[in-house]
């Protein structure tokens, strides 16, 4: 872990994430998106970290990111997913998701779709057009599911006018993240510690399956899929504990880890290296999990200035019914054999670490300190 | 009172007719309230259509510029690291350690200023880009006034290398203000000193030095005294300028851009040596020959004499005066007190001046919607005042999202601030209510371990169940775990669930047992017991026995209970006689299905086993 540059661009970032590159190709990430939040006037904006040569315009430095183009966003972002090359999902807290476009040879937004009352509240106490903010968005081209404070699920369709399928009241608390686990089936997480799965095939509006903690409900505010193994899932909470969790086994997680001091924001596996996680937090901390089985001179290598610590493994379902074949580094519980290592990525404590996005060697992350992070070099 | 220099600025509130209608106002931490009364300025009321708004005026646009917001988030970051490394250190790294804090702020500002710079430039003619440059010249200024608070009170340097850093000062400042060269008083001369004092190694002691200028001090003057540049009078005027003959110098006025230039060039003439103690006297003469009385001190010239004369409580009067942010004279004030130049100067409502000026920092920042974060630490740092201040304003933060709660209550959780955390939850809560998403109402209930609003939540969910015959929300209730245990009617309401759950499944006993429980228990409330003594009624008329004689001696109490306790009240209208011809039927249909129970468990209970 090299370098990290920061910068400060007058906004509270909330959300960022990385263009995703196209398929096969050897570049590594150039562009990302941002999101603020808490403005009078919040941005979504594109940022591009490529080679500018030793300094540009700006007085700045190689390698420190620069804007390409922004657009208004009204409400804050609460997410924002990639939907393909061009095209970027935004959630807002005014309960509408739009779709914005990217048009590179003028480097600049525009909003090509928005679909304004996907999250609305409907009480006796609330008045007809009460905005609820979405919380959540995931995309699968063409497909985008969102979910809300209002506890509603939207299937929706680019080119659609209208909601392809919507699950109302599918919580009664809210729903804060979202993933796809295989294709037609998602997974929720709500603030009463649950995570839900439902199957968009099914023509009824439950669950198919509801997962949770014993003990308190503790919300769970992030949810990330392991990118091969369709299973396992990782979920970040209040509390900041990472929980790991096998959809087939039983209700509860496979293995809990004492993380962070507060609020765990994002959870996200490498895509291409599921042996490494990251985490950041609401305690402005933005943590590397490292739980591949190399050798120990790796390990020393990558380690400087990091922290050393086996996971406290609690296992509740019975392991042995678990293939060996497609055993994880996470879902084993070994603590003598295995462990993981958690690195630090911030050289400072800072305000809340909102978002981070991590592809290829790329890490990029946002934080309430109004600063972007930036590092090239994730696995030096 | 302190006087002002010009007229008040006007500013008119649209919409409001000022000729004839009075406004009235109130004062906000950083805005002002302003609206229209109904009273008229004329004798005669008219009925003049009034304007209906009420306008927020803000006078501290410093807060809302872009650029300035870098500013605020970095210093930030460096009052907290500044904050946070102030018990460990101790003797000669602590001076270079706040030494290093003060370059940073300084840096800071210059990167502010620099960019800054590139939007005036930009837009040079428009009134945008006049604001910019007059922001750039505010930041400019200071970065020179923490300069010199650097040298002289951080820096702390003594005669010798003061004047070093003197010229320094000088020739940062005045390089960058666009002048016309690298005047020829400023950079020509001192290169040759520079090679003259030979400082680097340090290894001459201040009486050396002084020795060997005085020397060449007076072969200079041997020079002019023998008419040796007599034939060339640029010659002559240099050397009468090595000298530091004043005259000499103010022919050149126009190459020096200030008098603190004046004045430093002035020194290093004449007095390189000079004590800090001693500054002030030249500074004053020198302010005074360089204004040679046709215009008067600005305010910057003021606050730089302070600083020359030692006088820091001057310094940041003069400050806080003449800025119009606090954020200046808040974090600079903040130094040097970590540097204990500050006695503790008590102004008269009580607290000290460090404090004071953090904590009036800190309200400009709540005032904003996004910097209030940024606030909160500097309360933090504020012994006497900080966590009431901080009290009063995280309870007024607007909540527009639940993820923007959650983060004002993990502030103050982390503060143990537990009245703000269940105002605020229960804030939160009530909203939840109203949309009718309970199980986000009890989960704030939860956070603020505030049973009341459980108690509320429950009596909800049991009213939604009585009107609609089943319960909404199962994957709540169902899931409910210890926080069942906040109140005693959301434990009714978990296990009231349970047993329509052990119904479901066929576990009558359990069922029965549990159903007799929350009775006797107490824990149902009375209203409840009706509908509970209805629920028993199916487990009653099963083919086998279910409740045991006991149990059922049990019951029977029970409605007794409820039935006794009802009196008849007033004159009943025909729907209360209809509603209590319900009850009447229902009670007599218990009673005969609690009386056949009875007789059967009597039976059963009599008989051997087995039967």
């Amino acid at each position: 872990m090299e370098e990290i540059y920061a910068k400060f661009v007058s906004q509270k970032i909330s959300k960022t994430r990385w263009r995703p590159l196209p398929p096969g190709s050897l570049q590594t990430a150039e562009t990302f998106a941002t999101g603020s939040w808490d403005n009078e006037e919040n941005y979504v904006s594109m940022w591009s970290i490529g080679d500018f040569g030793n300094l540009d315009s700006d007085g700045g430095f190689e390698g420190d990111h620069q804007l390409l183009c922004s657009i208004k966003h009204h409400g804050d972002v609460m997410d924002l997913q990639f939907l393909d090359q061009e095209r970027i999902v935004a959630a807002s807290s005014t309960g509408c998701v739009t779709i914005f476009l990217h048009h590179p040879n003028n480097q600049t937004l525009s909003a090509s779709q928005q679909w304004t009352a996907a999250h609305y509240h409907t009480g006796p106490g609330s008045p007809s057009c009460s905005n609820a903010p979405c919380t959540g968005v995931v995309c699968n081209n063409p497909e985008i599911v969102t979910v809300g404070e209002d506890g509603r699920i939207n299937l929706f369709r680019a080119d659609h006018k209208e909601a392809v399928r919507t699950i109302d009241n599918a919580d009664s608390s809210t729903l804060h993240a979202v993933t796809f686990l295989r294709t037609p089936e998602i997974l929720t997480v709500n603030s009463i510690g649950q995570l839900k799965i439902w199957d968009f095939r099914q023509q009824r509006n439950e669950p198919t399956q509801i997962l949770s903690l014993t003990g308190d409900r503790v919300p769970l505010h992030c949810v990330d899929r392991h990118p091969n193994q369709q299973h396992v899932v990782a979920t970040g909470g209040q509390d900041g504990m990472l929980s790991i969790w096998d959809v087939r086994q039983g209700t509860m997680p496979v293995s809990l880890l004492k993380a962070h001091e507060a609020e765990m924001w994002e959870v996200h596996f490498h895509p291409s290296n599921p042996d490494h996680l990251f985490t950041c937090s609401e305690d402005g901390s933005l943590w590397h999990w490292d739980a591949s089985t190399d050798g120990p001179e790796k390990s020393s290598l990558f380690h400087q200035g990091g922290r050393n610590s086996t996971f406290l493994s609690h296992t509740i379902s019975n392991q042995a019914n678990v293939h060996q074949s497609l055993i994880s580094s996470w879902l084993s519980t070994d603590p003598a054999k295995d462990r993981i290592e958690i690195t630090s990525l911030l050289p400072n404590r800072t305000l809340s670490v909102n978002s981070l996005d991590v592809l290829g060697p790329c890490l990029v992350c946002g934080t309430d300190a109004e600063a972007i992070y930036v590092t090239r070099q994730l696995f030096s | 009172m302190e006087e002002f220099d010009g007229e008040p600025t006007v500013t008119w509130i649209p919409g409001v007719n000022s000729q004839k209608k009075q406004m009235c106002f109130d004062w906000g931490p950083g805005e002002m309230l302003v609206c229209e009364t109904s009273f008229n300025k004329k004798e005669k009321s008219e009925m003049v259509a009034g304007c209906p708004f009420i306008h927020i005026i803000r006078k501290d646009i410093d807060v809302y510029s872009k650029i300035l917001r870098k500013l605020f988030n970095e210093s930030h970051g460096i009052f907290v690291g500044l904050q946070r490394i102030e018990e460990e250190l101790t003797g000669k790294s602590r001076k270079a350690q706040l030494v290093r804090v003060s370059k940073n702020y300084r840096s800071v500002i210059r990167a502010c200023m620099e960019e800054m710079h590139q939007f005036a430039v930009a837009d040079k003619d428009s009134a945008i880009g006049r604001q910019f440059s007059s922001q750039v010249s505010i930041l400019s200024a200071m970065e020179l006034i923490w300069n010199l608070c650097e040298i002289l009170f951080i820096e702390v340097a003594p005669a010798g290398p003061l004047l070093l850093y003197l010229l320094d000062w000088v020739r940062l400042h005045v390089c960058e203000v666009d002048s016309l060269s690298a005047d020829v008083l400023g950079s020509e001369n001192p290169s040759k000193h520079e090679s003259f004092w030979n400082l680097p190694g340090n290894t001459q002691t201040l009486t050396e030095l002084e020795l060997r200028w005085q020397h060449w001090h007076e072969e200079c003057e041997r020079h002019l005294q023998d008419g040796t540049f007599a034939s060339n009078p640029h010659l002559e005027s240099l050397c009468k300028v090595l000298l530091g003959d004043d005259a000499a110098l103010l022919e050149h006025k126009e190459l020096l851009s200030n008098w603190y230039h004046f004045l430093v060039t002035r020194l290093l003439y004449s007095q390189p040596t000079v004590k800090p103690m001693d500054l002030h006297l030249y500074a004053q003469s020198s302010l005074d020959l360089f204004l040679g009385g046709e215009s008067s001190p600005e305010p910057l010239d003021n606050i730089l004499m302070a600083a020359f004369e030692f006088d820091i409580h001057q310094v940041i009067k003069e400050c806080s005066i003449a800025l119009s942010n606090w954020w200046f004279v808040a974090h600079l004030t903040d130094l040097l007190d970590h540097c204990k130049l500050l006695q503790s100067h008590n102004l008269y409502f009580g607290s000290n001046m460090r404090e004071f000026l953090l904590l009036e920092y800190a309200s400009g920042l709540f005032a904003h919607h996004s910097l209030w974060q940024l606030g909160v630490d500097y309360c933090d740092h504020c012994p006497e005042l900080g966590r009431v201040s901080l009290e009063l304003h995280i309870e007024r933060i607007p909540l527009t999202t639940e993820q923007k709660a959650l983060k004002v209550l993990r502030v103050c959780e982390q503060r143990q601030m537990t009245e703000q955390v269940r105002s605020i939850c229960k804030v939160l809560a009530m909203k939840a209510v109203r949309n009718n998403r309970l199980g986000s109402a009890l989960s704030w209930s939860i956070r603020a371990k505030d049973a009341a609003f459980a108690t509320l939540v429950s009596d909800r969910f049991l009213r939604d169940y009585c009107e609609r015959g089943c319960f909404s929300d199962l994957d709540l209730i169902d899931n409910l775990g210890p926080a069942m245990m906040l109140s005693d009617r959301l434990t009714f309401l978990g296990k009231y669930r349970e047993f329509h759950r052990l119904y479901g499944e066929k576990c009558f006993v359990d069922a029965a047992s549990l159903l007799l429980s929350l009775m006797t228990s107490q824990i149902a409330p009375r209203s409840f017991w009706m509908t509970l003594l209805t629920d028993a009624l199916p487990l009653l008329e099963q083919k086998q026995v279910i409740f045991s004689a006991e149990q059922t001696y049990e019951l029977l109490r029970c409605l007794e209970d409820l039935t006794s306790g009802r009196p008849l009240c007033g004159e009943p209208d025909a729907q209360q006689l209809q509603d209590d011809d319900i009850e009447t039927t229902k009670v007599e249909i218990l009673r005969l299905a609690l009386a056949r129970n009875l007789a059967r468990s009597v039976i059963k209970e009599g008989s051997l086993e087995g039967s």
